[in-house]
């Protein structure tokens, strides 16, 4: 049997090559290859820790502020650092910007453009689809471009900037924000909410969260037009294409839990596995270089022992990416993770119902925007502007610590020993570490690895459109990936 | 916009953090996609928005070596990774089996002009921090010295050689002018500084505009983040070295570095990604920082620095060290 190569992928975030082998109209067997390595791990041995809060936003232009924040709380761990409520509500809102940013542009720009391929020319909602997402030329892009801008403009106030901010540190944020700012913070969360409840789901995000299991779902699809309601095309197609009867895989999800304020995360941990829901415990995390171009590992590693050390020709490699485990098994991690261990009601039944899949990770996505805005409102009124927003971030000189947050695409940790002041060792796990891993020790491959398996391949398809479904249903990061 | 008619433009990543093409899609008044076709900007490829996936995009890059499709930008982001051992293996272009090394180098010599986006395509940057493990470069220089994968001698087909848009990462801006003044023929090599980045940002300094000017003038500086003085004394801001206009042009609609309260690191230089010492601190001697303004006599510096010291007034002083205001500029009247 022979192996098609499919790649490069765009509408991904880095560069990303899959292969697969076909049988009987179906895909049978597949490989994800993560192309390239930088060496951060490298990079970071010997600096001040406090560095790693410039090197490591730095990893990724999509995920940048995770990255800080994943940074961040580490070395807070590692110092014993406790941010003033202030600090915590900054920090929440920087990161849910970008992560609330992350799942517009994904699934705007980079998910939608494929059902305005020409394989589809044929379907009766073709037409209308291709007018609103083709890639550029869709109306869609310039309208979402600018809502995205105008959002972000509350990076401008809070960050400095986005991409690669400093202003995440152990201590807080750098930045104080007056009485006056809060009210314009207010200002863009209302824009963005406007664009949201009229062009995204074309109803108010109070009602769209009030939907809580699959009959009432499948009743608002019908209740209104898909041209007036991005989301509401995003059902009709699932619908259409069967989206749901894709990409599934083993159906055990991790969450590191997101948005900390005073002792709780928002969106909380664990691990949902055969519908039980049970506490995370992250010493049970190793990575596997069994099929990584990797050397200086025999056995799996608890990231604080990892080693990365790239080897070119390491027999049976076939990507730069380890294969992390939680407790020797594979899990997916991400938006539908996330939402279904945090029991939001719609999200628990489509997955007990129907597991993972490319329609219901898009579901958990968009369903998370609404969410999170919510939030966001809440926290700028939480904010006291004459309060601290930061303490002093002194380390200590042999210590080490841990940060696991929620980038837009799931789960991020970082993991640092200090040594006489300096860093020992520092490892990362990126979100698409975890679904785009290679087989581990046992053989068994990742969950994209275990999701493109049965994808249909249609009369002469070279690279079937199933298959970019379901990669980008991930939302992929794979310059976080390998780092 | 037809790609035989258009100023055609190819954008491609390697070894970065895709970072510059994420902040391109923060460009407003108007909009990105409106920006390039009120240009006549063509995207022939671009990895984050375009249709084209697998063996169509490959043909794309064929057909443009071949000459059958006009190049007239080559946008590369991101480092080049020449490791290990020159095979250029730490990045193969996904579907190819080639190195991306191989690729720019073809690329680049049929482009009319070549771009190097953000500071690792232009110096090697963050990647080429540390031991430089994957021996990242950028496209004519691997740091402060010429060469890099193109080569010092290396000139496009419109006979310029490598812009470099350098900053980590870039301003959308900076892109969008850069590309829309080749378009109107209206940059030269004589619009190039000493690195190779376009003056109409890189001639001015962060320090313009910053926010804290008034604070740098007394000597009234913050101790700790999050509070309102000048960061150059002791939290390491290179603002008043730093080749950009990040404090008059500003970032997401009103930000900067400066402005979100912490230090400007130089992002725009090569070798920003190892300053020598910690970030976030000034190095100093007998208590003087090094690094003063690059163009000031030192002597002159730390008298007029002593001199402001001892006139600050007592609002600064306390401000400086406050994370809000505490101490209001008084009116004279009452």
């Amino acid at each position: 049997m022979s192996r098609t190569i499919v790649g490069p992928f765009n509408r991904v975030e880095g560069d990303l090559e899959v292969q697969i082998e076909t049988a009987g109209g179906v895909v049978s067997n597949a490989w994800v290859v993560s192309p390239m390595y930088r060496g951060f791990e490298q990079i970071l041995h010997g600096k001040d820790p406090r560095d790693a809060l410039i090197y490591t936003p730095r990893i990724c232009g999509i995920c940048s502020v995770s990255q800080s924040i994943a940074a961040a709380d580490a070395l807070a761990h590692a110092g014993g650092i406790m941010r003033p409520k202030n600090g915590e509500l900054a920090l929440n809102l920087i990161h849910a910007c970008e992560n609330l940013a992350d799942h517009f542009t994904h699934f705007y720009l980079f998910f939608m453009p494929d059902f305005a391929r020409e394989i589809y020319c044929g379907e009766p909602w073709f037409d209308a689809v291709a007018e609103r997402f083709k890639a550029v030329k869709g109306r869609a892009a310039a309208d979402v471009m600018q809502a995205r801008a105008e959002f972000m403009h509350l990076m401008g106030i809070m960050a400095g900037k986005w991409p690669h901010t400093l202003g995440i540190q152990p201590g807080g944020s750098t930045r104080g924000i007056e009485a006056t700012e809060k009210v314009r913070l207010l200002s863009i969360l209302s824009g963005f909410r406007r664009f949201l409840e009229q062009r995204l789901f074309g109803a108010p995000l109070e009602q769209m969260l009030e939907i809580d299991n699959q009959r009432q779902l499948d009743d608002w699809l019908t209740a209104g037009d898909p041209a007036e309601s991005d989301f509401r095309r995003l059902l009709q197609l699932s619908r259409d294409l069967q989206l749901d009867q894709l990409g599934k895989t083993d159906n055990r999800f991790m969450s590191y839990g997101v948005y900390s304020l005073e002792g709780e995360r928002t969106f909380r941990s664990g691990v949902w596995y055969q519908g039980k829901r049970s506490k995370l415990n992250s010493d049970c995390i190793t990575e596997d270089i069994s099929h990584s171009w990797m050397e200086g590992q025999a056995e799996p590693q608890h990231p604080y022992h990892g080693v990365t050390l790239p080897d070119a020709d390491a027999d049976s490699g076939y990507t730069w990416c380890k294969a992390p485990r939680l407790d020797g098994q594979v899990v997916e991690v991400g938006a539908l993770a996330r939402q279904l261990i945090d029991g939001q009601p719609l999200i628990n039944d489509l997955v007990t119902t129907g597991g993972s899949n490319v329609r219901n990770r898009m579901i958990a996505r968009l369903l998370e925007i609404p969410r999170v805005l919510i939030e966001m409102e809440q926290w700028v009124r939480q904010l006291k502007p004459k309060d601290h927003f930061c303490v002093g971030s002194e380390l200590k000189r042999e210590s080490e610590g841990f940060g696991l947050t929620e980038a837009a695409r799931g789960s991020l940790g970082h993991w640092v020993r200090i040594k006489n002041g300096r860093i020992l060792n520092y490892q990362i796990i990126a979100p698409t570490t975890w679904n785009f891993s290679p087989r581990d020790q046992n053989g068994i491959g990742g969950p994209l690895e275990q999701a493109l398996i049965g994808a249909p391949v249609r009369e002469g398809e070279k690279e079937p459109v199933a298959v970019q479904h379901i990669v980008r249903s991930f939302d992929p990061c794979m310059v976080c990936t390998v780092h | 916009m037809n790609s035989q008619s258009g100023f055609n433009v190819l954008w491609l990543q390697s070894g970065g953090c895709g970072g510059c093409s994420l902040s391109l899609l923060n460009a407003e008044s108007p909009n990105l996609v409106h920006t390039l076709e009120g240009a006549g900007i063509n995207l022939l490829w671009h990895p984050m928005l375009s249709e084209e996936s697998g063996s169509e995009m490959v043909r794309i890059l064929q057909a443009v070596i071949a000459g059958e499709i006009k190049l007239d930008a080559l946008c590369i982001e991101g480092a080049i990774l020449r490791g290990p051992k020159d095979s250029g293996r730490f990045h193969i272009l996904a579907g190819t089996g080639r190195p991306m090394l191989d690729w720019v180098r073809d690329l680049a010599a049929v482009a009319g002009y070549t771009l190097g986006i953000g500071t690792g395509a232009s110096f090697g940057g963050i990647t080429a921090g540390g031991d430089n493990p994957t021996d990242a470069c950028g496209l004519q220089f691997a740091e402060t010295e010429r060469g890099g994968v193109l080569g010092e001698a290396y000139r496009s087909a419109y006979d310029m050689p490598v812009i470099n848009v350098a900053g980590c990462p870039t301003h959308p801006n900076w892109i969008t002018e850069t590309l829309m003044q080749l378009t109107l023929g209206d940059f030269s090599e004589s619009d190039l500084d000493e690195w190779q980045r376009p003056r109409g940002y890189a001639d001015h300094l962060v320090h313009h505009g910053c926010p804290r000017n008034e604070y740098y003038e007394f000597k009234a500086s913050a101790e700790e983040h999050s509070q309102l003085g000048c960061m150059m004394e002791h939290m390491g801001c290179l603002g008043t070295q730093a080749h950009a206009d990040c404090n008059t042009r500003l970032w997401n609609g009103e930000g900067s570095c400066l402005r979100g309260g912490y230090a400007c690191i130089n992002c725009t230089a090569p070798g920003f990604q190892e300053p020598g010492h910690r970030f976030q601190e000034t190095p100093k001697i007998a208590g003087i920082p090094i690094g003063l303004p690059t163009d000031m006599p030192k002597a002159w510096f730390v008298a007029l620095a002593s001199l402001s010291k001892a006139a600050t007034p007592k609002r600064l002083r306390q401000n400086a060290v406050s994370d809000h205001i505490v101490v209001p500029p008084h009116s004279k009247k009452k």
